[in-house]
């Protein structure tokens, strides 16, 4: 019961605390500018690189912006503890832990899901893309589990922000690595075997590739087995994250660094 | 004269000096540039010869330029505002656009390294050749590209003396900037109503210049764009930066961060 007090509270306070600095005036440029031109910034150069169309694009980039508030969000949520000085005031706490950050996971869940509806809507709105209504739903599924799995791989990052100060370069070099890697942009069978090797066990991957199946009209029976690879590959980073944090908690303790910003 | 070009000079060592202590600002010299100079040469090697590579080569090579222009440019005031020594910089006698001149310059030059950075990276990785068409001209398309990044980036800064979350509007700025300017899609592919925005940016000029000089053609325009570009660019930075100068002190909003 107090797991559960921790996990909806806690949740909804660093969700509300991470929109008290990120008001409108930020979130808008931040959250919606960036998708908007990264989605037309990559369409156009496949335009004229004649490699794949519009579709390709805009799903491969409005399935990866969730990737922006799971790892940036995840790396915000640790590294603001860290500015703000409460870092210690959480750990020292008897809070169950993962709780504690399970609560603050679901809101950036939901941003996620959010700012790839809104990747969609800019392929539609400008871009030569369409979506049949019906696939929306199976649509909806892929989006959010890959959300989820790149929010439990952002907690990889995030753990490390619990004993290293400079959390936003592991978070920019996550962001990218997975632009490149996942096949957003470029087709998996254009990229060397070592990179379509590391592809199989990164976040988005698998997602991208339903998402693609079902924006095309395949339903969610025909991309199962992806879309419970994805969950599958969230599952055990979320494990990972989760030991990683008790690891990196030891020993920021042992070392007495959560207080260094 | 030679007391603004010693401040210019002590502002671009410095930050400089304060870049290469953040490890930010390093990957985003470092391996930004890299991941997407990648991305675009798997993206273009399917259908184009090793002139197309070479023409995405560089223009992700200005995608690394324009990224530290613009990072330098929205961080600086932020790190000053954050570190409280903004006021202290507006208050002392040197003109403030002296100081950021220096500064800003600092992150363009740094930029400087993701050109070498990612031409070294598509030589060796993907094959990609890099023969001089006009290596004198080469030599002069540089710093002039440098310099007009680095004045726009003063443009950019200047509004972060009065808006103090301008540097969400920044960072939200590199994608725009990098269409616009027809980094890696020509710029013939846009609407037309972007084309004026294209040709009032230093990167479009910048990365014209470069390409005319390594891949033949004539960059003497280009080169002069760029410095006409830099000469409004500093004009413009001016004006802002003294009445948003003002402006912030009347509110007191210096200090804000």
């Amino acid at each position: 019961m107090n797991g559960a007090r921790v996990f909806v509270v806690g949740g909804v306070l660093s969700y509300r605390a991470l929109f008290g600095w990120m008001q409108p005036v930020v979130y808008v440029p931040t959250m919606l500018g960036g998708p908007l031109f990264q989605i037309l910034f990559f369409a156009y150069i496949g335009r004229a690189s004649g490699v794949e169309s519009d579709a390709f694009f805009v799903v491969g980039n409005a399935i990866q912006v969730t990737a922006m508030a799971g790892v940036f969000g995840v790396a915000m949520t640790v590294g603001g503890e860290r500015w703000t000085q409460t870092l210690s005031l959480v750990l020292v706490s008897p809070a169950n832990r993962f709780a504690l950050f399970l609560g603050r996971a679901l809101p950036l869940i939901v941003n996620g899901a959010i700012l790839s509806a809104f990747g969609f809507v800019v392929g539609i709105a400008f871009l030569d893309f369409e979506l049949a209504p019906s696939v929306l739903p199976a649509l909806a599924a892929c989006v959010l589990v890959t959300t989820a799995s790149c929010t439990a791989f952002g907690f990889i990052i995030g753990s490390i922000g619990l004993y290293a100060r400079e959390i936003f370069v592991a978070a920019n070099l996550a962001y990218i690595g997975l632009l490149l890697f996942c096949g957003v942009n470029v087709p998996l069978d254009e990229l060397p075997a070592w990179m379509r090797a590391i592809s199989e066990v990164l976040p988005l991957t698998h997602g991208v590739q339903a998402a693609r199946l079902v924006a095309d009209g395949g339903t969610l029976g025909s991309v199962d087995g992806l879309i419970v690879h994805e969950a599958a590959i969230g599952v055990g980073y979320a494990l990972a994250a989760y030991f990683l944090f008790r690891a990196f908690e030891a020993a920021g303790r042992r070392n007495a660094t959560f207080d260094n910003y | 004269m030679l007391h603004t070009l010693r401040m210019i000079r002590i502002g671009w060592i410095l930050q400089l000096k304060t870049m290469a202590r953040s490890g930010f600002d390093v990957m985003q010299a470092v391996v930004t540039p890299i991941v997407y100079a990648s991305i675009a040469f798997f993206l273009y090697r399917r259908g184009g010869g090793a002139e197309t590579l070479l023409w995405v080569s560089l223009g992700a090579a200005f995608m690394g330029l324009w990224a530290s222009t613009l990072w330098g440019a929205g961080n600086t005031i932020q790190r000053q505002r954050s570190q409280q020594t903004l006021e202290f910089t507006i208050a002392s006698p040197t003109p403030f656009l002296v100081s950021l001149i220096g500064t800003s310059l600092a992150s363009s030059t740094v930029g400087l390294y993701s050109l070498v950075a990612t031409l070294a990276w598509g030589r060796l990785l993907f094959g990609v050749p890099l023969e001089l068409a006009h290596p004198f001209l080469f030599a002069l398309s540089l710093p002039a590209a440098v310099l007009s990044l680095g004045l726009l980036g003063i443009v950019m800064a200047a509004m972060l003396i009065l808006y103090r979350y301008a540097y969400a509007l920044a960072n939200m700025l590199e994608y725009p900037i990098w269409l616009a300017a027809g980094l890696l899609a020509p710029i013939a592919l846009l609407p037309d109503w972007v084309h004026p925005i294209s040709y009032a940016l230093a990167p479009t000029w910048g990365a014209r210049a470069v390409r005319e000089s390594v891949l033949g053609g004539s960059p003497l325009f280009a080169i002069g764009m760029c410095l006409a570009l830099a000469a409004v660019y500093l004009v413009i930075g001016y004006f802002f930066v003294r009445n948003f100068e003002q402006l912030a002190r009347k509110r007191a909003t210096l200090a804000l961060s």
